[in-house]
């Protein structure tokens, strides 16, 4: 054994650290200068409360000031009082119950179905060279073109509705799933095949667990396409919707309602997206 | 059981990549073949564990696989290939699950292998925890849960620091030792070649011709990093691969 650099052994068998040569009198020294800050931003937990705040403040003294009219923009407490009249007066429940009941009809029937037909193009060359080009043609369409379609194969109910959502859905996980798919790992599959894994155990131990994290990111991306599809469809002949209700509100120069209800949707987008997140961490857990 | 290649030609549209290949593996030594980069080594062991099918010639397994051999032929990869949404013993788990064997039955061989590679404190533990040498101990683990009759392994130790490899290479010799498994081993390294090889295969740029075969006597467990006599054969084989080595560099560059 010999000893590491900078260390001397000493007759009791301790290492030692060998003293630093002292600087001479006459030479000049500085420190090296840092010059590696920044680019690295962080989210400071205590800026967006404020941030919220200020705003919301500012926004209160403007309306009560009389330097926002309460028509282009009513004050938050009055936001706040329709708020609490759409619960009170029970209407949030209906509203909510129906466009919740489309928006999990739809998102999941489009998730599951588009990620089954994803999974076909992904694995079979006859599902792939049949589905692939049809999906490149569809996907770019806003489907909100093809509502009145929809109205008139499904009518005006639920069904042209729930179709939208579907379709919206469909396509982002079909290419999500296939993307994924595509990209795994061909190594781990050589693998699967020298242990004479069989074909659907490498498809469900190996393909479809590597295809999962794409997969997700394709339900993130289809949750927010479904509800602005939503919305789209609920303003077309609803009679119980949040978008219903925006569009009531606004066609009355309610703005208070209005925002009552942008509120809510936002608050159904962030569920949705932290529910991804839960799924995300649940499934992903190896990652981290 | 022995491996057989007979004939070998294998191609890639208009690429030759081995030519007229005749190699027999014996049952309980390791074979390394080594040779410039590109000349097809890789392919070789693919077709040699039926993951491609050769052009022309065959490959033959002579004798019976040992009883109760859930994989005859396996491979171990440069590269690891292990899952990583499995722990260690999911990965090693995921190769017995398909076979008909009891749940006791697998956790019984998955102890056993971890044991037997000096892993059992890491059953529980995710691969990204793992250090590159660490990880291909369980992929080599992995392997032996299956009771192959020739492992296959394509350069196992290059992804691995110096100091790694020295410390694999001597737990690979202990497990043949102790198991006096059979093996196909490529590498770039020659000096791997010549601590674990009972024979080295010097195959020529591409298409990969056998060159030279060097049978080297000395056993395994008295090879030592140091020691003249392999020395000597490593400077043999060196100066065979060189010239191949520099006229195969210039054809990649043509290429
Ligand atoms: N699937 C394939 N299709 C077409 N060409 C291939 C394929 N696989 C390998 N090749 C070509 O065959 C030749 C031999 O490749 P191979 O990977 O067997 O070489 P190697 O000896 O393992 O090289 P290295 O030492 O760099 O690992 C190379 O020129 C490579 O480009
Ligand atoms: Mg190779």
């Amino acid at each position: 054994m010999h000893s590491p650099d900078r260390t001397v052994q000493t007759p009791t068998g301790v290492a030692e650290p060998i003293p630093l040569r002292p600087v001479a009198k006459d030479v000049e020294t500085r420190r090296v200068p840092f010059r590696g800050a920044g680019f690295s931003p962080k989210a400071l937990w205590y800026v967006p409360p404020l941030v919220f705040l200020l705003l919301l403040a500012v926004w209160e003294a403007g309306s009560r000031f009389g330097l926002i009219s309460p028509l282009v923009l009513p004050a938050p407490s009055e936001v706040l009082t329709a708020f609490r009249n759409l619960v009170e007066s029970g209407m949030l429940y209906n509203h909510l119950a129906a466009s919740l009941q489309r928006l999990v009809i739809g998102f999941v029937c489009g998730t599951i179905l588009g990620t089954v037909v994803g999974v076909l193009i992904g694995l079979y060359s006859l599902a792939r060279s049949a589905f692939r080009p049809l999906v490149a043609a569809i996907f770019p369409i806003p489907k909100i073109a093809l509502l009145p379609l929809f109205i008139i194969w499904f009518g005006i109910g639920e069904g042209s509705k729930v179709a939208t959502i579907l379709f919206g859905s469909f396509f982002p996980m079909v290419i999500a799933t296939y993307g994924g798919i595509d990209a795994v790992d061909r190594s781990l599959i050589r693998m699967g095949q020298s242990f004479n894994m069989s074909r659907a155990a490498i498809i469900r131990k190996i393909v479809l667990p590597s295809a999962l994290p794409a997969i997700l990111n394709g339900m993130r991306i289809a949750a927010s396409i479904s509800i602005i599809l939503l919305v789209a469809a609920e303003m077309i002949g609803a009679e119980y919707g949040i978008g219903a209700y925006v569009l009531l509100a606004g066609n009355l120069m309610a703005t208070d309602q209005l925002i009552a209800g942008v509120i809510v949707l936002s608050m159904l987008g962030l569920i949705v997206s932290w529910l991804i997140s839960l799924a995300e961490r649940h499934f992903l857990r190896w990652r981290n | 059981m022995d491996l057989e290649i007979r004939n070998l030609t294998h191609r890639y549209d208009d690429l030759d990549v081995l030519r007229d290949v005749t190699l027999t593996i014996p049952s309980g030594q390791i074979v390394c073949i080594v040779g410039p980069s590109g000349c097809g080594k890789s392919t070789l062991l693919r077709l040699l564990g039926g993951l491609e099918q050769p052009t022309q010639g065959e490959i033959l397994e002579v004798g019976a696989p040992p009883k109760g051999s859930l994989n005859p032929l396996t491979y171990i990869f440069q590269d690891f290939a292990l899952l990583p949404w499995r722990t260690v013993s999911g990965n090693i788990s995921l190769v017995l699950e398909g076979h008909q064997l009891g749940k006791s039955e697998i956790q019984g061989r998955i102890s056993d292998v971890l044991a037997r590679t000096r892993l059992s404190d890491f059953a529980g533990v995710y691969p990204r925890q793992l250090s590159g040498g660490m990880k291909q101990r369980v992929a080599i683990a992995r392997a032996l849960a299956v009771d192959p009759a020739v492992l296959l392994m394509d350069e196992p130790l290059s992804a691995l620091d110096s100091q790694t490899r020295e410390l694999l290479m001597d737990d690979l010799v202990s497990l043949w030792e102790r198991e006096r498994f059979t093996a196909c081993y490529i590498t770039h390294n020659l000096n791997e070649a010549v601590r674990l090889g009972h024979r080295v295969v010097v195959l020529s740029r591409r298409p990969g011709e056998i060159r030279e075969i060097v049978d080297i006597d000395t056993p395994l467990s008295e090879r030592s990093a140091d020691s003249a006599h392999l020395g000597r054969i490593q400077t043999q084989l060196w100066e065979m691969m060189r010239e191949e080595a520099l006229t195969a560099d210039r054809q990649l560059n043509d290429a």
